[in-house]
């Protein structure tokens, strides 16, 4: 079975026929639990989500700020596997028919397989993977997994890529392109600088696909704000604030998710 | 090249230009680091092929690290490697005193050259970063060192060293709190002040240039250790030996030796309770190939891909990983690589301490308990070379502790040092 690249695709063509910028939320597998996680991205993907990324939680998050490294080690405490991450994919598509990526580091994709990784992942009918910790040089092998799977390869730039590299990048990568706000890890910010636009713009310049902003975007106004000049905005540690502050009361973490979700449509939205 | 002391690879046959040992290296890292260690590699070339580094750098091993280290037949000791002659490779007597100040003035002339400010590094022991802080200090570079927490406690003496040297030491309460885990951290603060920021990273692990270019700055370890053995000894050391955490002190006995087909190179991982009991840090004996720390090498991993915690009682040996040239080297064939466990250890670091007068770093202590195993196989007319990485003073806490040498227990224990889980006679 084809994975959901064209899916992926469609949403974000959509987003841009309403004119507006499409909202990318994420939360790590098993994070509060695996049929929690689950419960949370629907609620998500419901309350105004377009995309959904899926985290592989791991041990050695190098690129996450505290607030993921806390669900990360709740979610590995809890005794999350490869596996349940597959099927977090498959339930949260089948509930929303929304398109799901998988966003992890490599060394989890080496150990279980890559050929198997975009099988399976395929298969539970996710849309692509995120691998920001697998440069484009380093690549190839999981690219032709990926595309023989019908899965998005979409790749990172961040402020320090130079114009070059960047044309290298998006030649490679597939679904839309991942800019990064600012040289940084993951976690919410008080304002999103001028250097994310100055990154898309340069990342437009070399690609077509759909550029979408994440690192830092924590509620409404900075949603709108990023949607102004990006086809889209992806909120990650924002969510898991969420679930974190409900401490254990799944049903009110749930809710806050769901109307973070709503808020974040709304800002995505404000297109001036 | 007519660089005495800085001596970089001369063969140019590994790694490949993208970083490759064989199957292992290569570049694993986050897009927003790519630029900064694309400049890293492309400094070091420019680097090599200036004189003037070359003369720098010899000049401060000279006269401020003081190469080169001597190296010392230890006959007392060798007694109990079953008659075999026991040549010690100093790295100890160093400014620092230990082999990490070779690569850390190699990485801090780069620095300049690179017009970097500030600098951050990781340590397990300390002895990486107390070399970096004192760098730091002699060339006027804002410092900050990560280490994990329970690191802090066992070598509290290296982290009041660099605080002394004027560096902000940060304690990392992340994960198992100790090596890798400072890492993570000294990564998160690198891609965010990478403007100004260089990563002295402290082994022969990590992305692409770092195994080669660490590697460089540390075979003259092996080149002295060489030509010092042929004049003393006449002839070739039937096997060298060294501990390996990342592996930058055996990568540096190592290297000069690869093309002498009779010369075993012996690395001696850190067997902690016993390999049998999974609470070790052998990495090439336990584990299987994947990716950490912007490279693939082998790793202690689960079948998930999940980092397992490692455990040693020496606090720079504590790491999962291992530099991806250890991989390469254990895969043809041409290293072998043996787990030491604490006691073995420790039971070298007091032998030596009492036969010859030389305290070493439990780092150390494990390449010296591989010795005395090879000592007893090879018999009386054995030749060992060992190299002595560093120096014990840093340990004493830990080793009173695990020999009961204080006096009175409860008022020795001022500032929280990990208990020693094993027992002294075994």
């Amino acid at each position: 079975m084809a994975g959901n690249v064209e899916l992926l695709n469609s949403v974000l063509a959509q987003a841009r026929t309403e004119n507006r910028a499409a909202l990318v939320g994420y939360l790590p597998a098993g994070f509060p639990t695996v049929d929690g996680g689950i419960r949370a991205m629907t609620e998500m993907l419901d309350g105004g989500c377009d995309i959904v990324e899926v985290g592989l939680p791991h041990s050695d998050p190098v690129l996450d700020g505290p607030v993921i490294q806390t669900a990360d080690d709740i979610a590995l405490r809890g005794g999350i596997k490869t596996v349940d991450v597959i099927r977090t994919v498959r339930e949260v598509h089948a509930a929303t028919g929304a398109p799901v990526l998988c966003m992890t580091y490599w060394n989890p994709v080496d150990a279980y397989g890559v050929e198997r990784f975009a099988a399976d992942l395929a298969e539970a009918g996710g849309a692509g993977c995120i691998l920001p910790d697998l440069p484009v040089e380093e690549s190839e092998v999981w690219r032709k997994a990926a595309a023989q799977h019908g899965l998005a390869t979409v790749f990172v730039v961040a402020p320090s890529s130079r114009d070059a590299r960047l044309a290298k990048i998006t030649a490679a990568g597939t679904g839309f392109v991942y800019a990064a706000s600012l040289m940084g890890v993951t976690g919410t910010r008080e304002s999103v600088g001028r250097e994310a636009q100055d990154l898309v713009d340069r990342t437009r310049a070399t690609t077509t696909l759909p550029v979408c902003v994440g690192l830092g975007v924590s509620n409404a106004e900075q949603a709108a704000e990023v949607a102004q000049f990006a086809d889209g905005v992806i909120v990650g540690s924002a969510f898991v604030k969420r679930l974190l502050t409900a401490d254990g009361d799944i049903d009110a973490g749930l809710t806050g998710v769901r109307a973070l979700a709503g808020e974040l449509a709304e800002g995505v939205r404000k297109r001036t | 090249m007519s660089s005495e002391f800085f001596l970089p690879d001369p063969e140019g046959q590994v790694p490949s230009p993208s970083g490759y040992f064989g199957a292992f290296g290569g570049k694993f890292i986050p897009e927003a680091l790519v630029a900064a260690v694309d400049e890293v590699a492309a400094e070091y070339e420019k680097a090599k092929a200036d004189p003037a580094f070359a003369a720098e750098l010899d000049d401060l091993l000279v006269n401020y690290t003081g190469r080169p280290s001597a190296l010392t037949e230890v006959p007392r000791f060798a007694e109990h490697a079953g008659g075999a002659r026991v040549f010690l490779k100093r790295e100890d007597l160093n400014h620092t005193g230990s082999h990490k100040i070779n690569n850390v003035l190699g990485q801090a002339l780069l620095t300049k050259r690179m017009g970097k400010t500030r600098v951050i590094a990781e340590t397990g022991a300390g002895q990486h970063g107390v070399a970096t802080a004192t760098a730091c200090a002699l060339f006027g570079l804002e410092c900050t060192i990560y280490m994990g927490e329970v690191d802090t406690k066992r070598q509290a003496l290296n982290v009041a060293r660099m605080r002394m040297l004027g560096a902000e030491v940060i304690a990392v309460k992340s994960g198992s709190r100790t090596l890798k885990d400072a890492i993570n951290e000294a990564f998160r603060d690198w891609v965010a002040n990478v403007d100004r920021t260089h990563y002295l990273f402290g082994t022969v692990a990590g992305p692409h240039p770092f195994p080669a270019l660490v590697r460089d700055f540390h075979r003259v370890i092996g080149v002295e250790a060489r030509r010092q053995i042929l004049q003393r000894a006449g002839r070739l050391p039937d096997a060298a030996l060294a501990c390996v955490g990342g592996g930058s002190n055996a990568i540096g006995l190592f290297h000069a030796f690869l093309g002498d087909e009779g010369v075993r190179l012996i690395g001696c991982e850190p067997g902690g309770h016993g390999i049998e009991t999974g609470e070790h840090a052998a990495t090439l004996t336990e584990g299987t190939p994947g990716i950490l720390h912007g490279s693939r090498s082998y790793v202690l991993q689960d079948e998930d891909g999940q980092i397992t915690e490692p455990y040693s009682i020496s606090a720079g040996l504590d790491y999962p990983g291992i530099g991806p040239e250890h991989a390469y080297l254990k895969d043809t064939g041409r290293a072998e690589y043996r787990a030491v466990t604490d006691d073995e250890a420790m039971r070298a670091l007091r032998l030596l301490s009492q036969t010859e007068g030389i305290i070493p770093a439990i780092e150390s202590a494990h390449a010296l308990a591989g010795a005395l195993e090879a000592g007893r196989e090879l018999g009386p007319d054995g030749l060992l070379l060992v190299n002595l990485s560093g120096r014990g003073d840093k340990d004493m806490d830990t080793a009173a502790r695990y020999f009961g040498l204080y006096d009175d227990k409860g008022e020795a224990d001022v500032n929280g040092a990990v208990q020693p889980t094993g027992e002294g006679e075994k």
